[in-house]
């Protein structure tokens, strides 16, 4: 036991991110192409100053973002004033920006002035269809009830989305449907949306060509981007905030459309993008090391095993018990069965999400989640082990004298022990494939590449890098099941049987 | 552990049922019942399916506990608690052996003996002495279940019964899956075996030629009760009632006729 809990430890400091170490900022961004670059150009900040930064990037909305800056597992993300007022603090009264200022010091928040540019929500149309339609302002659309519109998760259920742009403009379109961002493009340039929410610095409108609708009742608020902070980060390294503060007004809408494109349309790395700006803005940058594809590859399957294993690892210490118990006490049991079913039927993103507020974010949520995912095959199996074994087996062992806790350690658990062993196969390659969603809250492991992928349209980082690499693990484990399977299973449970 | 048992306890007797009765839910499987088991003869529980015989075999293992009544083994009450040390002195043979798969013949012959921490010596030369009795071939210890036939099963099953020398051996139909010739020989054997061990034998069966053939005592059930009990003769030359005289030559077969040669049925 002693043994097994150092080796649990050491692989989760191994796992977690960061240590304590007074010049070190933790820099987290949301998941789209803008917010990561502002991540990475603190990160140039962090180093400018003399300091390091571990940027956790992609980690989620701005549900997740603000929670895990008020719980300090980050110190620092950009925001956006429209946001800030809408959803950060949509209860309080906000008419000035000293107003957002004092509210989110009551918090233990600080932030930076405006940035200098304004990336405001808009919603779009192919020019082309725009111009057939005439259509020109979000007024026009009211006459165009048919069309499709799709909008981001994010964009469907904020007050400054969808909901306020409806009521705002009284329109009836009642087709409207939610999607990830990031294919918002890809569905308006094929032509399967008619309309879509953007963001107005994103390279891609100029690229594809798309028209912008003018919001003529001025519904969308301002959205300038700005860094929030934790006081404490100001106290323990001030040097990072005054070379944030140097980028106050500095940074205007032509030039974060360029690096948007850059990162989206050139394919360079948000790091390298910001690692330019760095060199032209501060005259200096943090050498970014290009870091090849097996040595990422590597990084992930590390970061990922570490989510399978220590979830499996603890589902099966648990999950076994449970088993022998709910076949013991057939009412206990049937609870038992119930219960881990439900636990089943929770979507995963929600678990996941759920767990937050708990364990924060990073690699423990996301191995509680996959926890609880494993323990119905593995519950469900051993009970069906155990209650499977024929009556005549079982008396026969109890007829010879044995006592309950000889009889399931010499009899019913070798007999039970191949459908155990399914059921452990089956909850690893579940857990195997679900541990991808874990990148969303920080987790890493192979969603990772698939999260980043989806976000920059590139088909390859996702096959290559999360999702080919995910089932080559899924088949290595099958194979490995097996092969504990033909050693560990009794030989005469797998003798065919002698005709006789 | 047990206090002031009744003296009242037949000393010919080892297993006495006093008013044992066996209710699952609505339906009696057993009516209120009393039986002696003599020591050291063969009774032999008979009946069609479903008569209670089994269950009765059951109450006297401790693996049910009766509704109302008690079963008394050698002095003893026979409750869930008594039944785990009282097993020992029980040896118990079903239908196809009940053999753990996982286990070799000779695991399985060893296994309480081992949980008991025989010494490996004892438990090998016990197990030597067992394969003259049953005549099982030495080679076949090696074996898992699934590689020996039916009847070498079955011969595996008694010496895992007889392994801790038990006072009784309950055997539920223990040649009902069995071809008729290998039947024949193993019921040939497992009688001279008895015989040698001079060992107390309760065994069920529906069939009336194993019961005459090996049986000292004959308990006839009916619908969970006891309709006639006695010798093999007895029954046949006075059969209560038209049921046993219908049972009994339902099943004549030449072997049987010979058998039954001689009397009125």
């Amino acid at each position: 036991m002693k043994r097994a809990s150092i080796v649990l430890w050491t692989l989760f400091f191994v796992a977690s991110p960061t240590f304590a170490n007074s010049k070190q900022a933790t820099i987290g961004s949301k998941k789209f192409t803008e917010a990561v670059i502002l991540g990475e150009i603190a990160v140039q900040a962090a180093h400018i100053a003399g300091g390091t930064a571990t940027h956790l990037s992609e980690l989620g909305g701005t549900r997740t973002l603000w929670n895990a800056l008020l719980s300090g597992e980050i110190d620092l993300y950009a925001e956006y004033t429209g946001t800030i007022i809408q959803e950060i603090l949509k209860n309080k009264p906000i008419k000035t920006f000293d107003d957002i200022k004092n509210a989110l010091k009551n918090q233990g928040i600080l932030m930076t002035r405006p940035l200098g540019f304004n990336n405001t929500y808009a919603v779009g149309m192919q020019s082309a269809k725009a111009q057939k339609l005439g259509i020109q302002t979000i007024s026009d659309l009211k006459k165009h009830p048919n069309l499709e519109l799709r909008f981001s998760h994010e964009f469907m259920d904020r007050a400054d989305g969808w909901k306020g742009l409806k009521a705002a403009y009284g329109l009836p379109h009642t087709d409207v449907l939610g999607l990830e961002h990031h294919l918002s493009y890809r569905s308006l340039a094929e032509g399967i949306a008619d309309l879509v929410d953007l963001y107005s610095t994103d390279a891609e409108i100029a690229y594809y060509k798309f028209q912008t609708l003018e919001d003529d009742r001025g519904f969308f608020p301002q959205y300038q981007a700005l860094f929030l902070y934790r006081e404490d980060l100001a106290q323990k390294f001030p040097a990072l905030i005054t070379t944030l503060k140097r980028l106050e007004g500095k940074i205007d809408e032509a030039r974060m459309i360029e690096m948007n494109a850059l990162a989206k349309i050139k394919k360079i790395s948000e790091s390298k993008v910001a690692a330019q700006f760095s060199q032209s803005f501060y005259g200096q940058k943090k050498e970014i090391r290009e870091i090849g594809y097996w040595e990422r590859l590597w990084g992930h399957t590390q970061s990922h095993l570490i989510l399978v294993i220590l979830s499996m690892l603890a589902a099966v210490m648990v999950a076994i018990p449970l088993g022998i118990v709910a076949a013991k006490q057939p009412r206990l049991g049937q609870g038992i069965l119930s219960v881990v079913s439900i636990l089943q039927t929770i979507p995963s993103l929600a678990l996941l999400v759920f767990m937050i507020p708990f364990l924060g974010i990073g690699a423990l949520p996301a191995i509680a989640a996959l926890f609880i995912y494993s323990l119905l095959p593995i519950v469900r199996n051993t009970y069906m082990g155990i209650t499977s074994i024929p009556l005549p087996l079982r008396e026969s062992a109890l007829a010879l004298g044995l006592r309950p806790k000889a009889c399931l350690k010499l009899i019913e658990l070798p007999l039970a022990f191949r459908a155990i062993l399914t059921g452990v196969k089956t909850a690893t390659i579940i857990n195997i494939g679900t541990a991808t969603l874990g990148a969303l809250i920080g987790a890493g492991g192979y969603g990772q590449p698939i999260l980043t992928g989806i976000r920059l349209d590139n088909i390859q980082m996702i096959l290559l890098e999360g999702a080919v690499p995910a089932a080559v693990l899924a088949l290595v484990a099958q194979a490995g099941f097996e092969l504990l399977d033909s050693h560990l299973t009794p030989k005469g449970l797998q003798l065919k049987a002698n005709q006789s | 552990m047990v206090v002031g048992m009744s003296t009242k306890v037949s000393q010919a007797s080892l297993l006495t049922l006093k008013n044992v009765t066996m209710i699952f839910g609505s339906q009696t499987a057993l009516h209120p019942t009393n039986l002696d088991i003599p020591k050291q003869k063969t009774t032999v529980l008979l009946g069609p399916s479903g008569c209670g015989k089994s269950t009765l075999l059951r109450l006297c293992l401790g693996l049910m506990i009766p509704s109302t009544g008690e079963v008394i083994f050698e002095g003893t009450p026979v409750t869930s608690e008594s039944a785990l040390e009282l097993r020992k002195k029980m040896g118990y043979v079903i239908q196809d052996g009940g053999l753990f798969p996982h286990l070799t013949a000779y695991e399985n012959i060893a296994l309480m003996a081992r949980h008991l921490e025989w010494t490996e010596d004892r438990i090998q030369s016990r197990i030597h002495e067992l394969i003259k009795v049953t005549q099982f071939p030495e080679d076949g210890l090696t074996r898992y279940p699934v590689q020996i036939s039916g009847g070498q099963r079955q011969r595996v099953s008694f010496m895992r019964a007889l392994m801790l020398d038990p006072d009784v051996l309950f055997l539920d139909e223990p040649f009902g899956a069995l071809d008729p010739v290998i039947r024949a020989d193993l019921q040939e054997d497992l009688k001279h075996m008895i015989q040698s061990l001079n060992k107390t034998v309760v065994m069920v069966t529906h069939d009336i030629g194993e019961a005459a053939y090996a049986g000292d005592h004959i308990v006839f059930m009916k619908e969970g009760r006891i309709l006639q009990e006695g010798s093999f003769e007895g029954i046949v030359s006075k059969p209560k009632d038209s049921f046993v005289t219908r049972f009994i030559r339902a099943q004549r077969t030449v072997s049987l006729d010979k058998l039954l040669e001689g009397h009125a049925i």
